[in-house]
């Protein structure tokens, strides 16, 4: 169950995995991408740092629409947009329900409908749709659906420009998903 | 001035500030405005910049143009938040723009516009 308090923690737990990991994740994103894709992370989250210092005592339609914001104004790639639109789709529905795997739910249909892709695309689609469609989401469950992605031939994003090329590598956006999930998982409450 | 303009977005702040110099010639009538790279001018586009560019056209109806990915999302992000009524086309960037800048100059009706810019289409 998703609240104000517990979501701040799971966006001070994504931002340090980010933090740790934005070399890696620019590294991934520059045989199929552009290479940027830690530093916009980067960017991002500090967006998204910024919006929440400035909140006092918000509810969680606030906090999700602030970390929406963030991300959108500020990632600058195409995660922004959708890593956006997710958490503005949350912020939506949330004064319905508040269980995760209901707010995660239209958070995916979301990011398809923005990007148009689909499970298999090699996209952050096959971390999000998995984690969203287990009842109790596992490490392992996370991590077979980044490494799902490796053998996929890239059909969305940057990656798609290179056709059978794409294949043999993890999709980058694939991976910051499971950081956003890992961090939920470590995140008490929340599940 | 035309009633209807043209929005431009690209990645980079260049490009997107190069392709009314191309335009303009065609176009002296049109409304034109771009919204190139983040809100630090670094490679890649910006919701708010693309908001702004589109309030900020003197046209109430606005064809938009944009490059490649984020692009796209960020526009269809910004198209959501505006009272403005603007179309997006998946056209060949430039080719789009300046076929519909000239048309528009001419006065061509709208749907005659989509027409010519339907074989342009490249995703």
């Amino acid at each position: 169950m998703l609240t104000a308090e517990n979501t701040k923690k799971w966006m001070d737990s994504f931002y340090r995995k980010i933090e740790e990991n934005k070399d890696y994740l620019s590294e991934l994103d520059t045989p199929i991408g552009d290479g940027d894709h830690g530093n916009n992370m980067m960017r991002g989250m500090d967006g998204v740092k910024n919006s929440l210092a400035q909140l006092q005592d918000p509810d969680l339609k606030t906090v999700l629409k602030a970390i929406a914001m963030g991300l959108i104004s500020k990632v600058g790639g195409a995660s922004g947009p959708l890593y956006g639109t997710a958490f503005l789709e949350m912020a939506k529905k949330c004064s319905e329900t508040q269980k995760v795997n209901e707010l995660l739910s239209v958070a995916l249909a979301g990011i398809k409908k923005r990007g148009g892709a689909t499970e298999g695309d090699k996209t952050m689609v096959d971390v999000w749709s998995p984690v969203a469609q287990s009842n109790a989401i596992t490490p392992k469950i996370i991590d077979d659906a980044i490494a799902s992605t490796k053998d996929m031939q890239a059909r969305k994003g940057r990656a798609s420009y290179l056709g059978e090329r794409s294949i043999g590598h993890l999709d980058p956006g694939a991976v910051s998903s499971g950081y956003l999930f890992t961090a939920l998982l470590e995140t008490e409450g929340t599940l | 001035m035309k009633k209807v303009g043209i929005i431009l977005v690209s990645h980079v702040p260049e490009i997107a500030n190069g392709i009314p110099k191309l335009l303009v010639q065609v176009a002296p009538d049109v409304s034109l405005s771009s919204a190139g790279g983040t809100d630090d001018n670094d490679i890649g586009t910006s919701m708010e910049k693309i908001l702004s560019a589109i309030e900020k056209n003197e046209a109430e109806e606005v064809l938009a143009f944009y490059d490649i990915g984020s692009s796209k999302m960020n526009l269809e992000l910004a198209i959501e938040m505006t009272d403005k009524q603007v179309h997006l086309y998946d056209t060949a960037f430039i080719e789009g723009a300046y076929t519909a800048a000239t048309l528009i100059q001419a006065g061509v009706p709208l749907d005659e516009i989509e027409k010519q810019l339907a074989p342009l289409k490249i995703k």
